[in-house]
């Protein structure tokens, strides 16, 4: 810690250096008179300061987190499920793998505007629009993961006599675990996208609500502030997701 | 067939999806307590015909017997080292040498002892909590006999176990592999494709002929391995000779 040419501490100052510039370019335009609408850093951040202290931010991110975790448990206990079934079963994968082929291609944020149609303005056309944005990847993933599993293993386990079970649970499975990790990861990023669209065109609420509302009563401060936390929690909860990935599944012990 | 043949191949012919005849009419008998090799020219289907014994891949005509019973799969009389060595990358030492006898069910302090035993003859002592990726190619197969040892099966099939293993390791291992099986009642039915380490260790060398392979030849060493050490045997005459008649039987094949 004393030391400062330790390569650690080289990295959190050159890490910090960057912050101070991005912000510092983003004060500097915000105080450029260009547009009414893009305030300068500091504002911001005391409009962050603010919401957080009036207890709005912490309300709305309450409400954004219903539909953003119910729809992720469902793809993570339905999509992964059906993503294994998938690799596991000749007859599932031909039947399944176009439509998900397709479902991964397709930007799937079109179909939101038909969910409201069908489920209305409620809690379930906000799970609905998580679900179909980050189920694709979710199954497309633990899919791969399943069919990546080293044929010789599989071979192996059989030739000790291992039953079609243990060749599941012992050999598929934890060969897959690693691959499943990151389908959750890539899945949650993509509910992160699905929430805020829902929040943005099905009806405002959480924080879709606090950034439609601020930016139609030109409180540029907090719309940006609102703007701002979201992209933050998604970006650092992803970032921790992957560490905690490398850290239970080091590239060495990893099967896929 | 001889009365003390312990694998029995009955006409074995093997054609895959794709229209590759890999083996054709393979009939043979492999006595027990020997150590025999499958060599032949590459591509010959001689792993194939190993995994065939395994009950790995079904045949496509023709049975496979062991000690006189028609078998459709693998069995616990047979155990399987694999080229690639086919360990668990997410597991210890310990538990990929045991993991034969997991898969059978044997409780978990039994096989650990039993585990531990082996992974000590093959070498590996203060191995135990290592994995994989940190051991040698070498040390990796060593693994893989030992968790093929664990299950105390009569035969050991082992699929060139040393083909991604350097030469000098190979030499040692060889070695080793002997000495663990000199006092061991094991059949060990071996692939290669080095005519010297089939000339060095088997006691009965089966050469197979170019694609579709069959049994093209038999030949015995002969090498007296009684009290001489490895380096006496690579002098021997037997030896020599024999690596000789394999490559006069294996030449014709390359064209």
């Amino acid at each position: 810690m004393a030391n400062p040419k330790r390569p650690g501490d080289r990295r959190v100052l050159w890490l910090a250096l960057s912050f101070v510039v991005a912000f510092g370019l983003w004060e500097a335009v915000g105080r450029w008179p260009l547009s009414a609408a893009f305030p300068p850093f500091s504002q911001t951040f005391l409009a962050f300061v603010r919401m957080t202290a009036d207890g709005s931010l912490a309300k709305a991110y309450l409400s954004t987190a219903q539909p953003l975790l119910i729809g992720f448990a469902l793809c993570g206990i339905i999509g992964v499920g059906f993503g294994v079934w998938m690799g596991l079963s000749h007859t599932v994968e031909w039947f399944s793998l176009p439509i998900f082929i397709i479902l991964q291609a397709a930007p799937m944020a079109a179909v939101v505007p038909l969910v409201t149609y069908i489920y209305g303005i409620g809690l379930t056309s906000k799970v609905l629009a998580v679900v179909v944005l980050a189920a694709p990847v979710i199954v497309m993933n633990s899919y791969k993961g399943i069919r990546n599993t080293n044929p010789s293993l599989v071979q192996m386990c059989r030739s000790f006599l291992g039953t079609r079970t243990q060749v599941v649970l012992k050999i598929i499975l934890p060969h897959a675990a690693a691959m499943i990790f990151t389908a959750l990861r890539l899945g949650l990023a993509m509910g992160f996208i699905g929430v805020v669209i829902a929040e943005l065109l099905i009806t405002p609420t959480g924080i879709g609500d606090l950034i439609t509302y601020h930016s139609s009563v030109a409180d540029f401060p907090e719309m940006f502030a609102a703007v701002a936390s979201i992209v933050l929690i998604a970006a650092v909860t992803i970032h921790a997701l992957e560490r905690l990935e490398r850290r239970l599944f080091p590239p060495e012990v990893r099967g896929s | 067939m001889s009365t003390d043949a312990i694998v029995e191949l009955k006409g074995i012919g093997k054609t895959y999806e794709t229209g590759v005849d890999a083996l054709r009419d393979v009939n043979h008998a492999f006595p027990a307590g020997k150590l025999s090799t499958l060599l032949g020219p590459s591509g010959c289907g001689k792993t194939t015909l190993l995994k065939i014994i395994g009950g790995l891949i079904a045949p496509t005509t023709g049975e496979v017997c062991v000690k006189g019973k028609r078998v459709d799969g693998p069995g616990a009389e047979r155990a399987f080292v694999f080229q690639d060595f086919a360990l668990l990358p997410w597991a210890t030492v310990l538990r990929n040498v045991a993991f034969g006898l997991e898969l059978r069910g044997t409780p978990k302090e039994q096989r650990i002892e039993i585990a531990r035993k082996f992974i000590g003859e093959v070498g590996l002592a203060g191995f135990e909590s290592s994995y994989p990726h940190q051991l040698s190619g070498g040390m990796r197969q060593r693994v893989g006999l030992a968790r093929a040892l664990t299950v105390d099966a009569d035969i050991i099939l082992m699929d060139e176990p040393f083909s991604s293993v350097d030469e000098q390791t190979r030499r040692k291992f060889q070695e080793d592999m002997l000495d663990l099986l000199r006092h061991r009642q094991k059949t060990v039915i071996f692939v290669t494709h080095s005519i010297e380490e089939a000339a060095y260790l088997s006691d009965r060398i089966v050469l197979l002929s170019a694609r579709p392979g069959t049994v093209s030849q038999i030949i015995h060493p002969n090498v007296d391995r009684g009290n001489k050490s490895p380096d006496e045997i690579r002098r021997d005459k037997n030896y020599l000779d024999a690596v000789d008649e394999i490559w006069q039987v294996l030449k014709k094949y390359l064209a």
